[in-house]
């Protein structure tokens, strides 16, 4: 009798897919990537500033998620019986705010007055500003994680399934082909929706002026654009993307337990997706962050041979960098630097 | 020319290393006093001979050899590098391989040290030029990331070669400091004990000090060197214009490699003395914060000046220490004073559990900083104002000293 049912069991069992579960996890990453990137190249382009900082900034955006929404609850604290997904949206958003002007103020103190040095020594600098933002971040955040209060949680959807019977009394889980965590799903709306957000707005007025200064900062003000405004704004936008970046490293399925420490170095990752689609271009950051994203992802699936160690999947982006750099050295979409006597 | 000390009437006399009477009274001064440190005899720096100032002042003299082949690369040829820990750290294991003892837990074939410093120079500066043609095709900016991934690239192969590194947590001990001309049970000269030099009774420490002195001095004579030579001219052509230096016939392609071949080999030898100094490291230390603490040293200091990179490694260096030592001073004057100062500084520094405090040196977590995350917002703060204030660094202050009392009372 026993027997039967396990046969039964068995027979209705779908197997998961490594290849699925590959792609996933391949979106899940290329879509932190490519928020990091698109973040880092907003700044680029509008202020001649390679932001070393983004790490650090994507780090403190994620805290600051972590404790608008726990640690001291605001607005959730004022407004008890709300749905809790309408608590944690409003404390994003208040920390995005509030990490938008911290970049904004970043911005004003340290990068301002070096507005026409050498790219390099800005470069420098935002070393610098990066070492200053990751250390007190990561006081705040102490030893421990700290959850980000999502609604999310650890709950995923399947793709697929098919009922897992029983054995005895016990309800066997479901089975699926795929299981896509519901973070996933909100990082891929969420991604869509900032892409199309960054497209519009460079449509918009203050884009359109973003655009111009881009193209030529002295020109930008002959025409009367306020190009300290231009970077303010550039600021704001490109922290407010280092922290939603923050946000889905925190999360699971990356980080289950919240921010920590390592939040700030896992950015560090995004490097290599700026780099491969070109430092100056919008479309080529996004490209280079799905690339090296389902890249990393393949790697760790697949590359698992005993020789390589442990934490292959995590140089992969880099040395994917290297490659593509030798060939193209200025990135797959990236202006090619003319060089002309 | 007796009173006239700018007038050069030979050329070797205007390019010689030290060209002026103040440069050779004060370099002279500041080595005779560097000799006796060790001694305890100088008024009011007696306290530098005692062991642990020793040790730093060592790893100072280890740093400075580090600092001026970046130097080298940053200052000198203009090409950015972040990747200056992993060269490090292939010089320090590639000592560790040969110089080790070869019954021990890791690789090692026991070679004498006159092999492995050298070799771990040698063995860095073939894997900078062999990376070289990357670095030469990208340029500028990119670069930057290039060598960015070299650090990141390198930390996972020295965590997972673990018949060599010892792997991520453990590490490996390194050969110690001791010149032996073979295989030989003792060592002719051993820098890791005490006993006599010359009849001269010494600790440990103090010969210690005085090897990495004379490596230091060796390597500031050749960087000093190097600018006056064609190779160093044809560096700074390359750095200021590339194209225009192409043109005067600097082959831009084999003087970057050999930039980064120099340069390589400078923190090939400072890892492998770094290591062997320290006895036992974690393959993590030649991590990304290593290299940026090295770019802050060149800038603080001055890029592009041998006394700049000097000035900057023993600010950046000796930092941490006077740091903590003003955390002590601070966390001693609240606790026994109850005068102003010690309200003022109460507010600085937390001394309970409860307290308040931007430093905070007590075990758990509270809110302020403790003294090595402080030093790391010092180091990012000193770089920021550095290059906002004063990009000449150190160097720049002292020209400017130098400039106004060369016009006293005159203003120009």
């Amino acid at each position: 009798m026993t027997s039967g049912l396990l046969i039964l069991a068995q027979e209705s069992t779908v197997v998961p897919s490594e290849f699925g579960r590959m792609v996933v996890n391949g979106i899940s990453l290329g879509a932190i990537y490519a928020i990091l990137a698109l973040g880092f190249v907003i700044i680029f382009k509008a202020t001649q500033v390679l932001n070393f900082a983004h790490g650090a900034l994507s780090a403190m955006g994620a805290f600051l998620i972590a404790s608008f929404a726990t640690i001291i609850n605001v607005p959730g604290r004022w407004m008890e019986g709300s749905p809790v997904w309408l608590q944690w949206v409003l404390s994003v958003v208040f920390a995005l705010v509030l990490a938008a002007l911290i970049g904004m103020a970043l911005e004003r103190m340290f990068l301002r007055p070096m507005v026409g040095e050498a790219l390099f020594a800005v470069a420098i600098v935002t070393l610098g500003i990066d070492i200053i933002v990751r250390t007190i971040t990561n006081d705040f955040i102490g030893q421990t994680s700290r959850p980000m209060g999502d609604p999310f949680g650890l709950k995923t959807v399947g793709l697929g399934c098919a009922n897992g019977g029983f054995i005895g009394e016990v309800d066997l889980v479901e089975l699926c082909t795929v299981r896509i965590p519901w973070t996933t799903v909100f990082q891929m709306i969420l991604t869509i929706a900032l892409v199309a957000g960054v497209a519009m707005f460079f449509r918009s007025r203050t884009g359109i002026a973003m655009r111009a200064t881009a193209w030529d900062q002295e020109v930008a003000r002959a025409q009367g654009i306020s190009v300290g405004r231009i970077f303010a704004t550039a600021w704001a936008i490109g922290a407010v993307m280092a922290a939603i970046g923050g946000l889905f490293i925190s999360m699971f399925p990356r980080r289950p337990g919240g921010v920590d420490t390592f939040t700030a170095f896992f950015a560090f990752r995004a490097f290599p997706a700026i780099i491969l689609g070109g430092l100056d271009s919008i479309l080529g950051a996004i490209v280079g962050g799905f690339a090296i994203g389902f890249a990393e992802s393949a790697a760790s699936t697949y590359l698992t041979f005993g020789f390589l160690g442990t934490g292959f999947g995590g140089v992969v982006p880099y040395i994917v960098m290297l490659l593509v750099l030798l060939i193209r050295p200025y990135g797959l979409f990236g202006t090619e630097e003319i060089r002309r006597v | 020319m007796r009173g006239r000390p700018l007038l050069y009437t030979r050329y070797e006399a205007d390019q010689a290393i030290l060209n002026t009477v103040t440069k050779k009274v004060m370099v002279l001064i500041f080595l005779s006093a560097l000799l006796l440190i060790p001694f305890q005899v100088l008024p009011g720096l007696d306290f530098l001979g005692e062991n642990d100032w020793l040790r730093l002042l060592s790893t100072v003299a280890i740093f400075i050899i580090g600092a001026l082949g970046l130097n080298i690369l940053l200052g000198l040829a203009g090409q950015v590098s972040l990747g200056h820990a992993f060269f490090m750290g292939v010089g320090a294991y590639v000592a560790a391989v040969l110089g080790s003892d070869p019954e021990g837990l890791r690789l090692g074939f026991g070679l004498p040290m006159w092999i492995w410093l050298p070799a771990a120079g040698v063995v860095a500066a073939g894997i900078g030029v062999a990376f070289g043609p990357a670095a030469v095709r990208v340029r500028g900016l990119y670069l930057a990331f290039v060598t960015l991934g070299l650090v990141f690239v390198g930390d996972y192969v020295f965590r997972n070669l673990i018949s060599v590194t010892g792997g991520a947590e453990v590490g490996r001990t390194f050969p110690p400091l001791e010149f032996r001309l073979w295989k030989e049970d003792t060592p002719l000269i051993d820098f890791a004990s005490d006993g006599a030099w010359f009849g001269i009774e010494l600790t440990s420490e103090a010969k210690t000090f005085y090897f990495v002195l004379a490596v230091a001095i060796l390597f500031m004579l050749l960087a000093k060197n190097l600018q006056r030579t064609r190779v160093g001219r044809a560096f700074q052509a390359i750095r200021d214009r590339d194209i225009a230096a192409e043109i005067m016939g600097v082959d831009e392609v084999s003087f970057k490699l050999r930039a980064f071949g120099i340069s390589s080999f400078y923190a090939g030898v400072s890892g492998a003395l770094l290591a062997s100094f320290v006895g036992t490291v974690i393959p993590a230390r030649w991590d990304l914060f290593l290299s940026i603490q090295f770019i802050a040293i060149v800038l603080i200091g001055g890029a592009g000046t041998v006394a700049g990179v000097v000035l900057g490694t023993a600010f950046v260096t000796l930092l941490p220490r006077l740091v903590q030592d003003a955390t002590l001073w601070m966390e001693d004057v609240v606790e026994t004073g109850d005068n102003l100062l010690a309200t003022l500084l109460d507010l600085v520094v937390a001394t309970e559990s409860t307290d308040f405090g931007l430093i905070n040196t007590l075990p758990g977590v509270g809110p302020g900083l403790s003294v090595f995350q402080l030093n790391q917002v010092i180091y990012g703060l000193l770089i920021i104002l550095f290059l906002i204030f004063e990009p000449l660094g150190l160097f720049g202050i002292w020209i400017r000293i130098r400039n106004y009392w060369k016009g006293w009372p005159f203003t120009y």
